[in-house]
């Protein structure tokens, strides 16, 4: 890669004491002068060695306390390394939790610009960008209010904002799309989308598959604090899925090789003309077009699609397989094409299709979960309890 | 981006001043002046009520040692030193006892951010120092209204108020390092601090005291500050801790206690300082 250098990390090692009792008192520690070398050593990262490019997006994945965390708050200064090093260029400002340093007491402005500086702005700096954080969390006039009678989704806005307006070189973020409705999470996509075009480096760290897929250019996968995959985002997040769900991590024995890949080469909504469409109106017969490229052969594909309401809550989904005979393998490089029109028995209101592909007609054994592969509303005039509408022939009479 | 950015750096881990000392003193300036002023705009009679507890003490011990023991008549203008000695104390009390858990109670900032430690306890000191900086304003129209006449010698007062900063600052990340691993010295600190006020001439003038306690107090590195503040600023015939020590020999005692408390919470601090985060 031709972008230079901008995070450089080589053995980073980090081990906590947990001690099984814990002392905390002077006293404490008289009673049982002798406990001191009662600690339980929990290694949270063994030897991580990685470069992030400059403009680079970067995704860290892995499940509850594989380390990545640990990681983040090493590169961030907060935690020590016990070993190794980490090199960085340019500014890095850290973002492990929206509003952290945020005094209730005082007001919206005053929070801004301390804020500004705990993330490397100079004073006159962060004063002068006060405005610009305020417009763009919308909330001007509450600027002298204290920020313990702001509600909560109005901090969360003045908390990003901030992170927005912080601009260093070097974003480190983690989960912080977590928090927030729908509506926010696609803010926060938008931003990282600028950040990036804007040339800054990203470091994120998350569970979302979806944003690893659809954001990064590299992402690595932590396991027990050791690396365990370095490099396409949809490798990894394959990966980082046949960990969650206990698949086989080598199905073919090849040694690290990927065995099985799949992209996304075109995904679409269409209406009955066969015209391509952001959004559907209610009743009317959704058209849907995708195509998948396989990277490396597919044997025995199941192609499973959900339809997901905004709650993440799934309304209904479906299954193919290739027809008989063509199912066997699908080469590397070969199309599939599944196309089709699906009864819309949706309510107004806004949907997600979300993807999976498993192998060997296996539920476990995944290819690829894709988890926005689109993303839609249903608009209409006639909305309802729930998310669908459906055929109803039922009567209400008057007993004789 | 410059190439000058691009170069890579080393990443130290947390530490006292991480992030820069530009940074730093950035958020000092800010923390203590928001903290200010949060006390004293919070509230209808703001900078009132925090010179009313002072002013409050200052009133019960002038009752107590003009009326019941006749310090009154024995110290020359006892009221306004009393007054004087009982701000310099409240500035030293203020700020080592709310540097105790201040790391403690800012968790948020120092296990999520680049935050630099130091910066914490500093601040509560740099509050204290505002709060100084106005009770000696209140202090000083005492004097000049209980007809002390100004003197060459107040030029000097700078001079001491450092000395009591750089001790008072010392004790405060001494003890704000110390307490997220032991929880007690807040305790401890708490009951020491008062031992002190006792041990140090707030109430009385060194010189109305013989005997070992005279020799205990001898040991008290705030001791001699106060000393001289009383000879600099309210009362130039009263003796100074080199009269006090007896020709300045026992005056190495303080001061070297005075060094090592400086050097030691230099030492504390560093030691914990990159580890603060993992203790809380």
């Amino acid at each position: 890669m031709a972008a230079p250098v901008v995070i450089e990390a080589r053995g980073v090692e980090k081990t906590f004491r947990i001690p099984h009792q814990r002392l905390d008192t002077l006293k404490e520690r008289a009673a049982h002068p002798f406990a001191r070398n009662r600690y339980r050593e929990l290694h949270a990262l063994r030897g991580i060695s990685f470069d992030v490019h400059q403009g680079e997006f970067f995704g860290i994945v892995g499940r509850n306390g594989s380390g990545k965390s640990t990681l983040l708050k090493i590169m961030s200064s907060i935690y020590r390394a016990d070993g190794g090093r980490i090199r960085i260029a340019g500014q890095l400002a850290p973002f492990i939790e929206l509003g952290v340093g945020f005094n209730p007491e005082l007001t919206s402005r005053e929070n801004v610009v301390l804020n500004g500086v705990m993330m490397g702005l100079g004073r006159r700096e962060a004063a002068r960008r006060l405005d610009a954080v305020l417009d763009f969390a919308e909330l001007r006039e509450y600027s002298d209010l204290k920020l313990k009678n702001y509600s909560s989704g109005m901090m969360v806005r003045l908390a990003f904002s901030v992170m927005v307006e912080a601009d260093a070189d070097i974003m480190l973020v983690d989960e912080v799309l977590a928090v927030g409705d729908a509506a926010f999470a696609q803010k926060c996509m938008d931003v990282f989308h600028a950040k990036r075009e804007a040339g800054r480096t990203i470091v994120l760290v998350t569970h979302d598959m979806a944003t690893v897929q659809g954001l990064c250019d590299r992402a690595m996968l932590i396991h027990d604090g050791e690396l365990r995959h370095l490099g396409d985002p949809e490798e990894t997040a394959l990966r980082y899925y046949r960990l969650n769900f206990g698949g086989p991590e080598h199905a073919n024995g090849g040694g690290g090789v990927p065995d099985v890949n799949v992209r996304v080469a075109d995904a679409w909504l269409e209406n009955a003309h066969g015209e391509r469409v952001e959004n559907v109106e209610q009743g009317e017969a959704i058209g849907l077009g995708v195509v998948f490229e396989a990277r490396h052969d597919l044997e025995r594909p199941v192609f499973g699609f959900h339809f997901v309401n905004e709650d993440g809550v799934p309304v209904f989904g479906f299954n193919r397989t290739l027809p008989e005979g063509q199912d066997e393998r699908v080469a590397a490089g070969q199309r599939v094409r599944i196309a089709g029109t699906i009864e819309n028995p949706l309510l107004p209101g806004r949907y997600f299709v979300s993807c999976l592909i498993s192998r060997n007609r296996t539920q476990g054994d995944l290819a690829m979960h894709v988890v926005r592969l689109l993303d839609f509303v249903v608009y209409g005039t006639r909305p309802g309890p729930g998310s669908v509408s459906v055929d109803v022939d039922v009567e209400a009479v008057l007993e004789p | 981006m410059s190439d000058a950015a691009l170069e890579l750096r080393e990443l130290r881990g947390p530490s006292a001043l991480g992030g820069g000392r530009r940074r730093a003193l950035d958020l000092l300036y800010l923390i203590a002046l928001t903290e200010f002023r949060r006390t004293y705009l919070g509230t209808a009679l703001g900078y009132l009520w925090s010179l009313g507890r002072p002013l409050l003490l200052f009133g019960v011990l002038l009752t107590v040692f003009t009326q019941a023991f006749d310090l009154g008549d024995r110290v020359v203008q006892y009221p306004v030193l009393l007054l004087f000695n009982i701000v310099l104390f409240s500035f030293f009390q203020e700020a080592t006892t709310q540097a105790v858990s201040s790391i403690v109670s800012q968790e948020s900032v120092v296990r999520k951010t680049q935050f630099p430690r130091l910066v914490i306890p500093l601040a509560v000191v740099l509050t204290a120092v505002f709060n100084l900086g106005l009770n000696l304003v209140v202090v000083f129209v005492f004097l000049l209204a209980a007809g002390v006449d100004p003197m060459w010698s107040w030029l000097g007062l700078p001079l001491l108020l450092a000395a009591l900063l750089v001790l008072t600052t010392a004790v405060a990340t001494l003890v704000a390092a110390l307490y997220p691993r032991f929880r007690d010295t807040g305790i401890i600190w708490g009951v020491m601090v008062t031992a002190l006020f006792y041990a140090t001439p707030v109430l009385y003038p060194i010189d109305i005291i013989s005997g070992t306690l005279r020799d205990l107090i001898g040991l008290n590195p705030l001791a001699p500050i106060f000393e001289l503040a009383r000879k600099w600023v309210v009362d130039p015939d009263a003796p100074g801790p080199v009269a006090v020590a007896n020709g300045g020999v026992s005056l190495v005692v303080p001061v070297a206690i005075y060094v090592g408390v400086c050097v030691l919470a230099v030492w504390v601090f560093r030691r914990e300082a990159p580890r603060i985060a993992e203790e809380l």
